[in-house]
């Protein structure tokens, strides 16, 4: 399982980090060229792959993709 | 980027115009999702209006057109009269839908014209800068009405449903598989379909209406005053905003079939003398 975060058009709105239920994802530190704070992906082990991130994130930023 | 979005959008004019957290994203995922779901890519067009929410549909690498302001139900009636075997989205806001559209959306449900009108109600008007649109709760001080908002709020469902809408659901931005689900159902419904999406505006609703600058704060608020319920029964509930699937009616017939019917017997009658 892969999870990668689009750095170069997240917007920084923090709504992933809310919405997952497992607390995936933590704000890093790092700012990207809109000048906020990105996520990134802390406890990857946690994720259940139920693709919330995904249609919650408002600028499609987020993939999960399942290992074949 | 997402893989499912990436196939979607066009590509060259990302990133998206809205303000980070705003939920208009959250519903064009949805529509992807339904699209996607359905597999008619090649078959839809999708129609807005004026407005932070008629700004979805441009990105869409499919047919589009982005019209005027409040004429967007209208422009799609006309799309979908022209050709009939396509399935047309109408993505509008509060205040195109309510506010200067309101008639074409009374007309549209009248007929029962087989298209998807997808309402984007962010509470305010967020494009022009913050002012009070048909859906502002009471008491609500924005740009125009710095002593509070008098006016008694619009249920877009309620209007609709009344108006004879045949197929009417109302979810949160917050319930994104529960809309995605009704979006789909909206496609496939042979008649008009309403779908109203309660959405966080951090901006300018986040300023004047919910106090919050924190888009899922507000997702959470929207969701909190929001109760469940499977049919109609107003669009309160004890002091809440009904949310749900409220109807489904398959007995109406829809326009464009009546129209071919007319075409067909004026046809047959001019040959017949």
């Amino acid at each position: 399982m892969n999870i990668t975060i689009d750095k170069m058009y997240c917007k920084g709105c923090e709504i992933c980090v809310n919405a997952c239920p497992k607390g995936v994802f933590a704000i890093s530190q790092e700012r990207n060229r809109y000048g906020t704070f990105f996520p990134w992906v802390m406890e990857k082990e946690k994720c259940m792959v139920c693709q919330l991130c995904e249609i919650m994130c408002p600028d499609g930023c987020i993939n999960v993709e399942m290992e074949a | 980027m997402n893989t499912l979005v990436e196939k979607y959008i066009k590509k060259e004019s990302l990133p998206y115009i809205f303000c980070p957290g705003c939920g208009n994203g959250i519903v064009l995922n949805a529509t992807i999702h339904a699209i996607e779901a359905l597999g008619i890519k090649e078959d839809t067009a999708c129609v807005s209006g004026i407005g932070c929410s008629s700004w979805i549909p441009p990105y869409l690498n499919m047919d589009v057109m982005h019209t005027i302001h409040g004429r967007a139900i209208a422009f799609a009636e006309g799309l979908k009269l022209s050709q009939p075997k396509k399935n047309i989205i109408v993505f509008t806001g509060d205040g195109d839908c309510l506010a200067i559209g309101g008639n074409h959306l009374l007309h549209a449900a009248k007929r029962n014209i087989n298209i998807t009108v997808i309402m984007v109600n962010n509470y305010i008007y967020g494009m022009t800068g913050g002012q009070k649109s048909p859906t502002t709760p009471i008491d609500a001080r924005t740009k125009t009405s710095p002593y509070g908002a008098m006016d008694e709020p619009i249920d877009g469902c309620g209007v609709a449903i009344s108006a004879g809408a045949t197929f009417c659901s109302r979810w949160t931005v917050g319930h994104p598989n529960q809309l995605k689900k009704a979006i789909r159902e909206g496609i496939t419904h042979n008649g008009f379909s309403f779908i109203e999406v309660l959405s966080p505006c951090p901006v300018q609703a986040g300023k004047s209406i919910f106090k919050e600058r924190d888009s899922w704060k507000i997702i959470q608020r929207i969701k909190e005053n929001a109760v469940v319920t499977s049919k109609w029964e107003g669009g309160d509930k004890e002091g809440k905003m009904t949310i749900g699937n409220f109807k489904k009616e398959l007995k109406r017939k829809e326009y464009t079939e009546k129209i071919q019917n007319l075409k067909d017997e004026i046809i047959y009658k001019s040959n017949g003398r």
